[in-house]
């Protein structure tokens, strides 16, 4: 298959950035995008480290940076913008689980990072998602102690409170939601983990404290505010329910009440 | 020179070995803590639990890590689950039981003490997890549900869904942010240390090298924990991440820590199959499958024919022209044998023809009899994720036609040596989870590489860095203007320039893809002495390539991926070299380690005990000088010595 990539160059935070595009042919059907972003940059660095190429003008800025990892689509590094969608045009996959036999040959494909003005750009397509953090550090935990649990069968928690809680707990922080929001909000992300952590009993004793804490710290870094239209959800590789921002907005509320 | 490789295994009965050693450890008093600082690298299961714990207890943590966040470590991406002797099941498991296991799956090549201290502390791991609100599997009764793993006979696997590593690592990253909120461990994402710093022969600090903004950076402390992970991706293909890499770990070992069993690497038999050149990354496919999947490759030749050229599909095999090789080898454990045994099997058919699709590298593993057996609904619940996940990368779906799979480089068995304590043979260095040695021998079984880095992080190493720490709280922080961190700070610089002034025309992907081609053929399944002595010929004149010819575009003070992947290969090369040096000193069969010279008529695996019942623990002696080979040899008080069986 060949393809026309019209991505997205920027130096680092302080570039302006623009588009550069570069056409690439000889990719399997079965190689995922990152293989074939692998192979873009294979031949970029080749071009520029040939003088007859770089004299007929094929000079870039290089390869391409782009985060990525485990590209099992369970580490959440990967990020970028395709055809004008989270994670690509295939539905609940992270980047690295997208594939090529998903693209028509031939065809352009556009891809940008993370736009959100929490995500500052550090290069190309990396941004930096260190608010996550911050948000998880306001309160995304139970607050106990190494060595001091009790014996694990001492706490009974049903079949689908487990089952609800793992839903919520496999988000894998990537930051679609972010991006695909037009508010830039990151309920979808607060509310993953508040709900993992209020549906069990473990959970139970400071999940006021913890959603009014992380909210707040949302609120402080520069995300948006919900307006719901969902669309983090329609995003989200790992389809974790909007019904969860509803159990935050709960517990948020419970928490504005009882001060 | 004194021998340095002190195993401090306390003495006393083997229960009783780990409670001894805590009374003996000195404690530092909370006002103390206060004073010292510890580094720790990496941030995955071992890291940071060991960060968090630290952190707790009121020691000055900073812990590093290369990616933009302490959760995307590794570990993230276990699936199956994580083991521990709780009996919940009543089938008569016990400490003593997954000690044994562990044991007898290592092959008889790991330390009985640590094993056991490992058994004995698993049952703290899953009532800790569960109470920092790690969604579990459970019972309908709301008890934790259970799960079988390979080379086992009891059910003692907890598991979230095929999640597990994710929900354990996000536990231990939640116990971290929440240390971190508190102020007592600072967090350095996007740093790459790239030297250990030594005072007077001690640990005292690391050169990292800044990601974001490539600037080279010093940080002092009273001790260094290593929590890097495994060396696995010296195959260029394996399971591993993208960006894990064995440089922090070779760096301590070019520091003077002895790097122990080199060549204890781990195939796992279940993976999906490469499908071409153009692929980085292998994915592996959860051992927990092989609970209720089997494994089968056709009898006859002419079914290979036609499933080659899609002429067939698998399930148009009748049942009678179906060979369930591991069935049929080894009836009493099936399709559970441990990995190592799994591998080969799989390697075994192909190699006599039957691999089943266009490489003729893979075997067929059927959810058939599983679906028809527990329905629909109950296979989704246990494997659903998995099949989700084949689907999207293979277009071919599980409900309708067997998985294919084949074995691919997983883990790292062997690591830096430590001692019982989990320090390095350089004072103040400590290493935790795959990054040591200690605990695997010649072959992990499933669902202990997330038990092991919990153990050591939670609840061993926080301990044990006591004793070294005790004294020191009377020192001042480490100064980082010393000579010793301008004279490492120079070296890393050194190394960075001369890799940007090479210039060449070849890409560090492709010369590391050479690399990995000649570990895979060489030092891969099966090994055998002129192959092992040509790989280091192989990997050297590659070296000497990268050096001549590589290309290093940009420049070193911005994000430089190129960069950072250039300086991991340097490391790799050597690593490699290494891993073929001490298979090469290893004529013996065990574990993971498959020596062709030394298997018995069957095909099987044959040990040596009588010459090489002991850890080969490496001493580095300078650039293009053979490293010394130590001895510790393993002595079996407490368990007799036997052949691994599995057939009956």
């Amino acid at each position: 298959m060949e393809f026309n990539l019209k991505i997205w160059r920027q130096k680092n935070a302080k570039d302006k950035g623009h588009f550069e595009t570069y056409h690439i042919s000889g990719i399997e059907e079965d190689a995922s995008f990152l293989e074939m972003l692998d192979i873009l940059n294979e031949q970029l660095i080749r071009e520029g480290a040939d003088p007859v190429a770089v004299e007929r003008g094929c000079q870039s800025s290089g390869p391409v940076s782009f985060d990525h990892d485990c590209r099992e689509g369970i580490c959440g590094a990967c990020s970028l913008y395709i055809d004008g969608r989270a994670h690509g045009p295939d539905d609940h996959v992270t980047t690295c689980q997208l594939f090529m036999r998903h693209f028509k040959d031939g065809a352009t494909i556009t891809v940008e990072p993370w736009r959100s003005a929490a995500f500052p750009v550090i290069k190309d397509l990396v941004v930096d998602r260190g608010a996550f953090d911050k948000i998880l550090q306001a309160g995304g935990f139970i607050s106990v102690r190494t060595g001091s649990a009790q014996d694990a069968n001492n706490i009974l928690i049903s079949h689908d409170k487990a089952e609800e809680s793992m839903d919520a707990a496999s988000c894998v922080g990537c930051g679609a939601c972010v991006a695909t929001c037009k508010n830039g909000s990151a309920m979808l992300f607060v509310a993953a983990r508040v709900s993992s952590l209020a549906v069990l009993p473990q959970g139970r004793l400071e999940a006021k404290k913890r959603a009014k804490a992380m909210v707040a710290k949302m609120d402080e870094l520069g995300f948006g505010n919900c307006t719901n239209t969902r669309a983090c959800e329609m995003e989200c590789p790992k389809g974790i329910s909007v019904s969860h921002i509803a159990r935050l907005n709960r517990e948020f509320l419970k928490a504005k009440f009882s001060d | 020179m004194a021998d340095k490789l002190i195993s401090k295994i306390p003495d006393g009965p083997l229960s009783e070995k780990w409670t001894k050693r805590k009374s003996e450890i000195h404690l530092v008093s909370p006002n103390n803590k206060r004073k010292l600082e510890i580094i720790v690298v990496g941030t995955g299961l071992g890291g940071a639990s060991a960060a968090a714990s630290l952190g707790e207890l009121g020691y000055n943590v900073k812990v590093f890590c290369i990616s933009d966040s302490p959760r995307r470590a590794h570990s993230i991406a276990a699936q199956g689950g994580i083991n521990a002797a709780k009996n919940y099941q009543n089938d008569n498991d016990s400490v003593y039981r997954l000690f044994y296991d562990t044991i007898k799956g290592g092959d008889y090549r790991a330390r009985e003490a640590n094993v056991y201290r490992l058994a004995e502390v698993s049952n703290a791991i899953i009532d800790q997890c569960v109470a920092q609100g790690i969604p579990f599997a459970r019972e309908y009764g709301g008890y934790l549900a259970n799960r079988s793993f390979g080379g086992v006979q009891v059910s003692r696997t907890f598991y979230a869904r095929g999640q597990t590593g994710q929900q354990l690592l996000l536990g231990a990253y939640a116990a971290l942010n929440r240390q971190i909120a508190a102020g007592t461990v600072k967090s350095y994402p996007r740093h790459e240390m790239l030297d250990v710093v030594l005072i007077d022969g001690e640990a005292k600090g690391i050169i990292a090298r800044n990601l974001a903004n490539g600037r080279i950076e010093r940080f002092g402390a009273h001790a260094v924990v290593i929590a890097t992970g495994g060396y696995g991706n010296t195959y260029f293909l394996s399971t591993n991440a993208m960006n894990s890499n064995g440089s922090a770990a070779w760096q301590c070992y070019k520091k003077g820590a002895y790097f122990a069993n080199p060549c204890f690497a781990q195939i796992h038999p279940t993976c999906i199959p490469v499908h071409g050149d153009q692929q980085c990354k292998l994915t592996l496919m959860s051992e927990s499958l092989r609970n209720d999947g089997r494994i089968w490759v056709p009898k006859k030749k002419e079914d290979v024919e036609k499933l080659r050229k899609h002429e067939i599909k698998a399930s148009q095999i009748p049942e009678e022209d179906r060979d369930y090789y591991l069935e049929r080898r080894y009836p009493a454990f099936g399709n559970l044998v441990p990995r190592d045994v799994a591998s080969r099997a799989a390697k075994e058919r192909c190699d006599a023809g039957f691999g089943v699709n266009e490489t003729g590298l893979a075997v067929y593993l059927d959810f058939k009899d599983a679906i028809e057996r527990l329905g629909h609904q109950r296979v989704a619940e246990r494997y659903g994720n998995l099949f989700e996940m084949y689907e999207k990368i293979t277009a071919s779906s599980p409900w309708e036609e067997p998985m294919m799979i084949y074995p691919a480089i997983h883990y790292t068995m062997g690591g830096i040596w430590v001692d019982y304590d989990l320090q390095t043979t350089v004072p103040g260095l400590f290493a935790i989870g795959e990054a040591n040695f200690s605990d695997h021998g010649g072959n992990r079984l499933g669902a202990s590489a997330l038990m092991q880095g919990l153990a050591d992080g939670y609840f061993i190493l926080p301990i044990t860095i006591g004793e070294y720490l005790h004294n020191k709280f009377s020192a001042p922080k480490t100064d980082t203007n010393r000579e010793e961190f301008a004279i490492a700070e120079k070296a890393v610089q050194e190394r960075i320039d001369r890799l940007f002034s090479i210039k060449g025309k070849e890409t560090v992907d492709s010369l590391h893809k050479e690399l990995g081609h000649i570990m895979w053929e060489y030092v891969g399944m099966a090994r055998e002495e002129a192959g092992l002595k040509k790989a280091i010929v192989e990997i050297q004149a590659l070296k000497k390539k990268f050096y001549e010819n590589v290309c290093v575009p940009g420049t070193q003070f911005e994000f430089n991926q190129e960069l950072e992947k250039a300086l991991r290969l340097e490391d790799f090369f050597e690593i490699g070299e290494l891993m073929a040096r001490d298979a090469l000193n290893r004529n013996e069969s065990c574990g993971g380690h498959f020596r062709v010279e030394s298997q018995t008529e069957e095909g099987e695996a044959k040990r040596d005990d009588k010459n090489f019942m002991y850890v080969a623990a490496w001493e580095y002696k300078g650039e293009g000088v053979e490293p010394e080979l130590h001895k510790e040899p393993l002595n079996y008080e407490f368990i007799e010595v036997k052949t691994r069986n599995y057939k009956e």
